[in-house]
């Protein structure tokens, strides 16, 4: 019988970093930030039915970046865990810090105890009743939990578009200040991005209960003009 | 913990009622008759011009005790259907809300609405499951009614305690006075009813109805209790205000008083 070489463990969580890092670069990137009347979330998709974007709950949205099935599992087990809360409980007591805890013991769990770790970012996104109510919280492959204020910036080469969202973004702006700065940090100087390579949602701040909305092309195109 | 993978061998899908299930939140099923229920009554939908109007009356019994004056039986089942319930109202009003997780939750999951007949398929497959409890004294009969998308047309759905599902053409009604609404509504029935004059035929079909059976609630002017109302078009679920809906009731008395003449 061959023993198994010793991997130290610093070395071990590195290359699983490194793994999951690279395959969260891979794809591209994901843009979000509060303005006056909601949360705009909003990213660089050229598919028209496979989904980054989506609603979990009446104040709350998801997205993710990176491996589309293992996000979408994530994104459904939040729908899941969301609903059955409510059904419990009530509606009111669904919350998004609740979710992002449970996703980020998710994740670590995944990173540490699983052959690979998840090859993804996500945002759990809940609109409140001003803008300083707004909560983003940013979970990482390993389960690290980022409390964003403002925006956030997902996917690989989120420091530059991050750097530009920050620069561009507007705090209390109207939803196209936030359409033109999250797509202008997307795009960057070089390229232009149309209303069919992406893909925008908003959490409406005034909606009665469930508050996520798509953003269509043609009003798209008509906010960036 | 509520957040957990599933084994995709044996995952329940866009089914929240399976996931309930799954939780353990679901009761066991009575083994006796249960005596001395709430139960709630009459209930109707109308067919009009752009869709569908559906009322309910707000009275709750047991036996011979008017258990509640203020009682809703007509809900929005989602954005572009409702639902109204007749039977034991403890029952009826979870199965309600079970059925709008079970629609809201499918969209979420799937990403796109289930079609009307695939709401009105489900709701069958609850009142269905639940004929255990209905043997017992529980039963739960509702109405379903919506404006179909791909058909552009409103169409409204009847049941039974076993989960047969019956589409109706014009008009459907359920609970203990839906013998008298529905005559009311099939005499003065019109292939054209606007939306409004559908109101006015609900509303009125109600109050003949609570002339006659004793567990159907009329309007009540002087404590403002009135129907619940609600119109399904392609803009939706809407629920008529109680403000209009006293101006409809009072129309009505004095369309009935000029009728029946004298002093």
């Amino acid at each position: 019988m061959s023993m198994p070489f010793y991997v130290p463990p610093e070395q071990m969580m590195q290359d699983r970093a490194d793994y999951a890092r690279k395959g969260i670069a891979r794809g591209r990137a994901l843009a979000a930030c509060t303005f006056g009347s909601g949360i705009l979330l909003c990213a660089e998709n050229p598919s028209r039915m496979l989904r980054k974007i989506s609603e979990i709950y009446d104040r709350i949205g998801f997205a993710g970046v990176g491996k589309y099935n293992e996000f979408d599992q994530l994104r459904i087990a939040g729908v899941r865990a969301a609903d059955l809360k409510g059904y419990s409980f009530s509606r009111e007591d669904v919350d998004a810090r609740s979710l992002a805890n449970q996703y980020a013991q998710m994740l670590g769990q995944v990173f540490t105890h699983e052959m690979k770790p998840m090859e993804v970012e996500i945002l759990v996104a809940e609109v409140g009743a001003d803008p300083a109510d707004d909560q983003l919280f940013h979970i990482l492959y390993d389960g690290t939990l980022v409390d964003e204020s403002g925006w956030c910036v997902l996917g690989g080469d989120a420091d530059v578009i991050g750097e530009r969202m920050g620069a561009g973004w507007i705090e209390g702006g109207t939803l196209g200040d936030a359409l033109r700065a999250a797509v202008g940090a997307l795009a960057g100087p070089e390229r232009t991005l149309e209303a069919a390579e992406l893909e925008i949602a908003v959490l409406d701040r005034g909606s009665a209960r469930r508050a996520f909305r798509r953003i269509t092309d043609d009003e798209v195109t008509s906010l960036l003009r | 913990m509520w957040l957990s993978f599933q084994d995709p061998t044996n995952d329940p899908g866009p089914n929240f009622f399976e996931l309930v299930r799954r939780a353990g939140l679901l009761p066991e099923f009575p083994s006796a008759q249960v005596e001395g229920v709430t139960h709630g009554t009459t209930c109707v939908a109308i067919r009009c011009e752009g869709g569908v109007v559906m009322a309910g009356d707000r009275r709750a019994t047991s036996g011979n005790l008017i258990s509640h004056r203020t009682i809703e039986k007509v809900f929005p089942a989602d954005r572009h259907s409702g639902v109204a319930i007749a039977g034991a109202a403890g029952p009826a009003i979870e199965m309600v809300r079970l059925f709008q997780l079970q629609l809201e939750h499918y969209e979420k999951i799937e990403g796109s609405a289930v079609s009307l007949e695939g709401k009105a398929n489900q709701l069958s497959q609850m009142v269905r499951n639940h004929l255990p409890a209905a043997m017992q004294g529980l039963a739960v009969v509702p109405l379903f009614a919506g404006w179909d998308q791909a058909r552009d047309e409103g169409r409204l759905f009847q049941f039974d305690v076993t989960g047969g599902r019956y589409e109706e053409l014009d008009h459907a009604a359920t609970g203990s006075g839906s013998l008298h609404a529905s005559t009311v509504i099939k005499l003065n029935f019109k292939d054209s009813l606007t939306a409004e004059e559908a109101v006015d035929l609900a509303v009125w079909s109600l109050y003949e109805a609570a002339d006659e059976d004793s567990a159907t609630g009329g309007p009540d002017l002087q404590r403002g209790i009135f129907p619940v109302v609600a119109t399904i078009t392609t803009d939706g679920f809407e629920r008529i205000s109680d403000d209009v809906l006293r101006s409809r009731v009072e129309q009505l008395m004095t369309r009935l008083k000029a009728q029946r003449g004298g002093a």
